[in-house]
């Protein structure tokens, strides 16, 4: 976006142009890939569930850019990977999805270990 | 003088990208939730089936609508302002406002663990821009 020239409000166009700039376009098309898997998680995951589980995106951006780019990483921001990274954890570590008992969709689905020791202890 | 206009602008952009990509992930979140799990669908009635199912719902395109304000609202944003500070900046204001949105409007049973996580992301993506 920096190629392009600043996109001004008076200008809408220029961001039609800013489409057609290569680098933009395969940005997109990897977005494009992103929101399909992203779709597909949503469809069994909860929101609260997925989107913190999307945000490893930039602790791999931040290790692309001290070993691909070489840049900079200060101690401060190895501490803001530790930070999202451990917040993935958190809720790696509970439940995927909130069951609505009241509601009559086809996505409540059992964990087999939890079916398995009921079965076991009945 | 001018700076700070630019400044204003560029938050009045991050609050807008956040509040545009909350509304959305909360509709597309919903629509993903009325089709069901996509794996189960696909195995039982096929790929054309799910993609008629996603592609039929209302709220998928309401939410790809918003997801779109939010995509040129970023644009605009970082052709005045740094990336560093405007994708962390909205990125973590998103992630605070998708726990309040889907607690609200989906009922997702948001408890402490997800109140931390949310938390934690947040601040994490704030510092990995300083």
């Amino acid at each position: 976006m920096k190629q392009a020239s600043r996109v001004s409000l008076h200008h809408p166009l220029s961001l039609i142009f800013a489409v057609l700039n290569p680098w933009v376009a395969f940005g997109i098309l990897l977005l494009l890939a992103f929101f399909a898997t992203y779709m597909n998680a949503l469809s069994w995951a909860d929101l609260t569930y997925v989107l913190p589980a999307t945000s490893l995106g930039y602790v791999l951006l931040a290790l692309v850019a001290r070993f691909a780019l070489h840049e900079q990483v200060s101690p401060l921001r190895w501490v803001g990977i530790a930070l999202i990274t451990g917040g993935v954890g958190f809720v790696a570590g509970g439940p995927s999805l909130t069951e609505h008992p009241e509601a009559d969709e086809p996505c409540q689905r059992e964990e087999p270990e939890v079916v398995v020791s009921s079965e076991v202890g009945s | 003088m001018k700076e700070l206009d630019t400044g204003f602008a560029v938050w009045c952009a991050i609050i807008a990208i956040a509040s545009a990509s909350v509304v959305g992930d909360v509709l597309l979140a919903r629509a993903m939730k009325q089709v069901g799990d996509v794996h189960d669908l696909w195995d039982r009635s096929g790929l054309w089936t799910v993609l008629g199912r996603v592609l039929g719902n209302p709220n998928f395109f309401l939410g790809v609508a918003a997801m779109a304000v939010a995509f040129f609202s970023l644009l605009f944003a970082l052709s005045w302002g740094d990336v560093s500070l405007v994708a962390p900046a909205a990125a973590s204001l998103t992630f605070i406002g998708n726990a309040f949105a889907a607690k609200i409007f989906l009922h997702e049973r948001v408890d402490r663990r997800r109140w931390i996580a949310a938390v934690l992301v947040a601040a994490g993506v704030v510092l990995l821009a300083g």
